[in-house]
């Protein structure tokens, strides 16, 4: 090895020892934990088995299983569609004034996930601010129950999620060779055309990264279905909440964090491949 | 240029749309803190009376210093992390896939599982968890989000002065201190105040990190608990408190970022 390698090394050292420490060994017991059996009294008995995995696909579990999915599914679809217009509003600003935009896109991302959540308890309340408005504007029915409903907690997901979908379409579309476009409209394709042909396919790769973002996120969230779904929601992320911390069976736990895990993967090795295989073909185009 | 006219108005509506959907349940909240009966049913006059009943609400106070104390150390050591990390990475000849994963991991990897599998290691090792436990965790994703902001700086540095100072006789050392972090600083300040924040907000690790009892608890449990347990108008000046600090530091690290991009 080289002195410059030596030293590169060294510098990543403490870091990387960190998070071996903290994160990729956590990660391995905790997926030690889910081949073994729980204990009589909520500890762990050290019988390898692979029952953990086998309860995943029990009808019970998988139907909470589906539902999440479905919850999933459905927010990351509408924070793509409602994203993907706004990434392209962005665009068409001037070249000035899309750093702002973009910065105040994202601003609300990094703020209190909790607070943007129970922002949407004081809208969707029976009591709250969507009911009010709703009587005066002369509405005199019951009040309108929004919240504790599977729409309440796709809401707040996409919500919560939307910034960064934003940010990752608009880094896909700020690419985006003009000429092509202009090639296609000059050619005799449409508007729509020219969209669904040309635009849309070559800005793929950002609606992935966007969508595969939220889906995980999604998956895994424990707080908004809980706040927002009143607890009637399960999702996989209240299952693994569930198992540790009052159900007490942590290998089951263990086995559903890995199946989340392991979602994660599958979802960005397919991204990565897909935009890799985006690439090659881009380079072909332009070699050709 | 009718066209031209129809997609500039077509794109300001949906900004206006998108923009409102994002603030307006947030101006809600902030609005409410000023509201003297708290409700969202009636407006009863501009009031701080929410702010004072916070101040002196102890348990909130005890919550906002550990969480003070947890951000604090949490971002003093990812920030020294993250930058040797960032630079380790830029500095090598040939990208190691095993490190870039490694360094991207922390910020993909869903918080629940994180948070179990810590909660695992810890009561494994008999550690008793606390402020401590909380720090140790939180600084696995601060410092990946230091490393991004540090090497995305590292990425436009032009290592030719670090070679021309070296040929001119300064020690490594030397030439680290006098032209690799003065160059660097701006975007390891602008990360540092990311992870701040990031820590700050964090909620499911530290809960799954913070041991038995309320000694612990952070202000985004105490938040948390609010919202179970009987909302009262308190958590809305609180709210906006959290969220100004929140969008502060965010604004202080977007503009150090630019500065040093146009410099």
């Amino acid at each position: 090895m080289s002195s410059q390698t030596v030293r590169s090394n060294l510098m990543a050292l403490p870091a990387v020892a960190w998070l071996f420490l903290f994160m990729v060994v956590p990660c391995l017991i905790i997926l030690a934990y889910a081949f073994l059996t729980r204990g009589l009294y909520g500890g762990i008995e050290y019988t390898p088995t692979a029952e953990n995995f086998q309860r995943v696909i029990d009808p019970l579990y998988a139907k909470i299983f589906l539902t999440s999915v479905r919850i999933a599914g459905l927010a990351t679809l509408l924070a793509i569609l409602i994203a993907y217009p706004a990434a392209y509003a962005i665009c068409l600003s001037p070249k000035r004034t899309q750093p702002l935009l973009l910065f105040f896109a994202v601003l609300p991302f990094w703020s209190n996930y909790l607070i943007r959540t129970y922002a949407w308890i004081v809208l969707l309340n029976r009591e709250g601010l969507i009911n009010n408005l709703l009587r005066w504007f002369g509405y005199e029915g019951e009040p309108l129950a929004l919240l504790y409903r599977e729409g309440a907690v796709i809401t707040g997901l996409v919500y919560n999620y939307l910034p960064f979908v934003i940010l990752a379409i608009y880094s896909s579309l700020s690419r985006l060779n003009g000429e092509l476009i202009e090639a296609s409209r000059d050619l005799g394709a449409g508007r729509v055309r020219t969209f669904f042909r040309v635009t849309l396919p070559l800005t793929m790769p950002g609606v992935a990264a966007g969508g595969v973002f939220v889906f995980v996120l999604s998956i895994g969230n424990f707080v908004t279905p809980a706040l927002l779904g009143g607890g009637r929601f399960q999702m996989i992320g209240n299952l693994v909440y569930d198992q540790f911390l009052t159900a007490n069976d942590w290998p089951f736990g263990a086995a559903l964090g890995m199946v989340l895990i392991a979602i994660m993967i599958g979802l960005l090795l397919l991204q990565a491949r897909a935009s890799a295989r985006f690439c090659g073909e881009k380079q072909e185009a332009a070699n050709g | 240029m009718a066209d031209a006219l129809r997609t500039k108005l077509t794109g300001r509506a949906i900004l206006v749309l998108v923009f409102s959907f994002l603030y307006l349940p947030i101006a809600v909240l902030v609005l409410l803190s000023f509201n003297a009966s708290g409700l969202p049913t009636t407006w009863s006059g501009f009031s701080l009376r929410w702010y004072v009943s916070l101040a002196n609400n102890s348990d909130i106070l005890h919550a906002a210093w550990n969480t003070l104390v947890v951000a604090i150390f949490a971002t003093l050591i990812a920030t020294v992390l993250g930058t040797m990390l960032a630079i380790g990475m830029e500095t090598r000849k040939r990208r190691s896939t095993a490190l870039e994963a490694l360094a991207f991991a922390p910020m993909v990897i869903p918080d629940i599982v994180l948070a179990v599998a810590l909660l695992t290691l810890f009561s494994r090792l008999n550690v008793t968890m606390g402020l401590s436990t909380i720090v140790i965790s939180h600084v696995i994703f601060d410092l990946a989000f230091v490393c991004s902001v540090v090497r995305a700086r590292l990425k436009n540095f032009d290592f030719s002065i670090v070679e021309a100072s070296r040929d001119l006789g300064a020690s490594s050392f030397t030439t680290f201190w006098r032209i690799t972090f003065p160059v660097l600083l701006p975007a390891i300040i602008a990360g540092a105040l990311l992870a701040f924040t990031l820590s700050v907000d964090e909620f499911i690790i530290a809960f799954f990190t913070s041991g038995a009892g309320r000694s612990s608890i952070t202000l985004p449990m105490q938040i948390y608990s609010m919202i179970r347990f009987g909302v009262t108008p308190e958590i809305n000046a609180l709210a906006t408190i959290v969220m100004g600090v929140s969008a502060a530091a965010l604004l202080l690290s977007q503009w150090l970022n630019k500065e040093q991009m146009t410099r």
